[in-house]
């Protein structure tokens, strides 16, 4: 789960990191309230929207009167955002956050994830600040620093003396960096962070560090724990398809296809993307229904594809495990009956009790097409949605 | 032979009274597995399916002798269930339970190698966010149906549920069956990865042969290929899920996601094509994969 930039640094805060002042105003007249407030003879407005590229397409500006900071946030608010990190559809902004500016000498960067390779906490720096790092690592990996952090002991001060003197910080930038790591790392253990992103942190013209953007990703599965950033969650920033899909709790990414998927397991919902568009076909969705799959889940899997205004065919593929096959079929009809499905609906089901679910379904007198094989459901389905 | 588990391996249940521990209890038990009971905090004493219910991990080793474990915890306290039953001495752990915070899979996981280091036998973790570890006719710890296997000379080691029975029920169907099929799981931190069961299937004379079935994220089939290459004279067929998936979304599974462009589908077929494993293209492929990896040999 993302969060916002104000956000992220409300928890820096929390972690005692000193940031830029900064206030998030949902309105323009807030926004001019928040400049006076924050006082000085310019600011930064800021878009809020869980994308980065912002700054090229003119979603943060620094700005120097108050009549600029009005223009500014009506310009921004109620608007959609496009960035290259969320094009073609964008996000919309409803909410800009007016920070102080600080005189910049150097921009850094600096991130905290998840490591699969190392199983680690790693930390990436780079001097090379306010650049995108994949196109830094990929142009010059020399740049990209590394430090692994042992998950019993955290980062020690080491690290921050090698990272510091890597970055070539002096003075009190120095003790500043070898003080901001420890509790960045604090911060992302007690948040269950997978991300912490700081690009970039700046090094000020009085030689001090701050971090001047800061992202941040809360792991979904620690939510239960999080309850505090549980709330936080900004269902206007995704997908609405794949908003309703959190809240029914089902595995849902929407593609730009035209054939419906229902799928149970997370491997088999993939595999089914591939064997349509192997057959000559494009997905309009991954939809996981989960290995224990019920009848509820399926018409609660129907609703969801069909907010999808593309579909035009939606192929059910359930390899009946623990789950029988005759229980599906029962909910997949139950389902087309109760949503009231137009698109013609594809059905293949393999493993427990199967051969009772496909008559199940030919019984039925719906227009429900069983296939007896994966790949003929995949043809099927793409032969139907053209 | 088989690998990890066989007919003898005792096993235990943490969360052996709550509603998954005793169905897949009952199911493994109807399957043939040395069932020898199993682990409720509490709950001491009683008798459960049958079989003695036990407080702590501690307990049921010491009582029953159990070597395994099968985990049907709640995500918030299965990784404290992992490293009890590190702790008691079982060798093969078996985390069934989906959701649990990748931070403390680093804590496990940290745990768990620092004990393999100081003793010769330490803990195998297999999972978690898996289908569990299959013997085919002999012990199924998990929560695969145990009615699609048949004993035979197909070792296979997936990242997903769904997909392992898909190459079960065609193995079965070709009449090559499984020897033991081991689903490694989902999540991008977990205990046992695709080269460890290479390396014993490798070793194993009832397998003939493997199928490797890998999804995007991460780079363990890049790895895997890199192995087959260099250390294995048995032939391998796969799998790799995600052809289609778009960058930057995670696809249903924690660890299927394509991270800066690293991580794709192509880029692991390319791998595993050039270490001259046999790719199948599409799932219904995969019997057919592996029968035209054991004819060319």
């Amino acid at each position: 789960m993302n969060l916002h930039e104000y956000q992220a640094k409300q928890l820096l805060r929390a972690g005692n990191i000193t940031t830029p002042r900064g206030i998030a105003a949902a309105s323009v007249d807030a926004a001019v309230a928040a400049a006076t407030e924050l006082g000085g003879a310019a600011w930064v407005v800021k878009a809020q929207i869980h994308a980065g590229g912002r700054g090229k397409v003119g979603g943060v500006k620094v700005v120097k009167s108050l009549d600029d900071v009005r223009a500014m946030a009506t310009k921004l608010l109620g608007t959609l955002l496009v960035t290259n990190q969320n094009a073609p559809d964008g996000q919309p902004v409803n909410l800009v956050l007016v920070e102080e500016t600080l005189p910049i000498a150097r921009e850094l960067y600096l991130s905290l994830l998840v490591d699969r390779e190392t199983e680690r906490v790693a930390i990436v720096a780079s001097a090379a600040g306010g650049m995108d790092i994949e196109e830094v690592a990929h142009a010059t990996p020399e740049k990209v620093l590394t430090e692994i952090c042992d998950p019993l002991l955290g980062v020690q001060d080491f690290q921050c003396r090698a990272l510091a003197f890597a970055l070539e910080l002096t003075g009190e930038a120095y003790k500043d960096f070898c003080r901001l790591l420890p509790a960045l790392y604090r911060v992302f253990i007690a948040n269950d962070l997978s991300l912490l992103e700081i690009n970039p942190l700046i090094v000020t013209t009085d030689n001090r560090v701050l971090p001047l953007d800061c992202k941040m990703s809360v792991e979904d599965n620690a939510l239960y724990r999080r309850r505090a950033l549980a709330e936080l969650r900004d269902d206007s920033q995704i997908d609405a398809k794949e908003a309703a899909a959190n809240a029914a709790n089902v595995n849902y990414v929407a593609l730009t296809g035209n054939i419906g998927c229902m799928v149970n397991g997370a491997g088999l919902a993939m595999a089914t993307m591939d064997l349509i568009q192997l057959e000559g076909g494009t997905p309009a969705n991954f939809l996981d229904v989960g290995g224990g799959a019920t009848p509820e889940t399926v018409a609660q899997g129907f609703k969801i594809i069909l907010l999808d205004p593309n579909v035009r065919a939606v192929l059910i593929n359930i390899f009946g495990g623990i789950v029988r096959c005759d229980v599906i079929a029962e909910g997949i009809i139950q389902a087309v009956k109760e949503v009231g499905v137009k698109a013609p609906v594809i059905v293949r089901l393999e493993g427990t009790n199967a051969i009772q679910g496909r008559a199940l379904l030919a019984e039925s007198g719906l227009a429900i097409l069983a296939a007896a094989t994966l790949t003929q459901a995949a043809r099927l389905a793409v032969e139907k949605a053209q | 032979m088989s690998i990890l588990v066989n007919k003898h391996t005792q096993v235990i249940c943490q969360g052996f009274t709550g509603k998954q521990g005793t169905f897949h209890s009952e199911q493994a038990i109807a399957y043939g597995t040395q069932m020898v009971g199993g682990v409720t905090p509490g709950k001491g004493g009683q008798t459960h399916l049958g079989l003695p219910v036990f407080n702590t991990v501690r307990d049921a080793v010491r009582q029953t002798g159990a070597q395994a474990t099968m985990i049907y915890v709640p995500a918030a306290f299965a990784a404290d269930s992992i490293l009890e039953a590190a702790d008691a001495g079982i060798e093969v752990i078996v985390c069934i339970t989906e959701g649990i915070p990748v931070l403390d899979m680093l804590n496990v996981k940290a745990v768990l190698n620092i004990q393999a280091a100081l003793r010769a036998n330490g803990a195998k973790l297999i999972g978690p966010n898996c289908p569990g570890i299959i013997t085919s006719g002999e012990c199924k710890i998990g929560i695969m149906p145990g009615v699609i296997h048949q004993q035979g000379k197909i070792g296979i080691v997936s990242r997903s549920g769904t997909l392992t029975y898909e190459a079960v029920h065609q193995t079965t169907q070709l009449g090559l069956g499984q020897s033991t099929c081991v689903g490694i799981g989902g999540d991008p931190i977990k205990g046992l990865d695709f080269i460890d069961c290479l390396r014993m299937f490798e070793a194993d004379p009832q397998t003939e042969a493997v199928i490797l079935v890998g999804e995007i994220g991460g780079s363990r089939e890049e790895e895997a290929a890199e192995y087959i290459r260099s250390n294995m004279k048995k032939p391998v067929a796969a799998y790799i899920a995600g052809r289609t998936a778009p960058k930057g979304k995670r696809m249903g599974h924690a660890g299927a996601i394509i991270a800066g462009g690293a991580g794709t589908a192509d880029a692991k077929i390319r791998a595993l094509e050039a270490a001259g494993v046999v790719i199948a293209h599409s799932p219904a492929g995969l019997g057919e994969a592996v029968q035209a990896a054991l004819a060319a040999r």
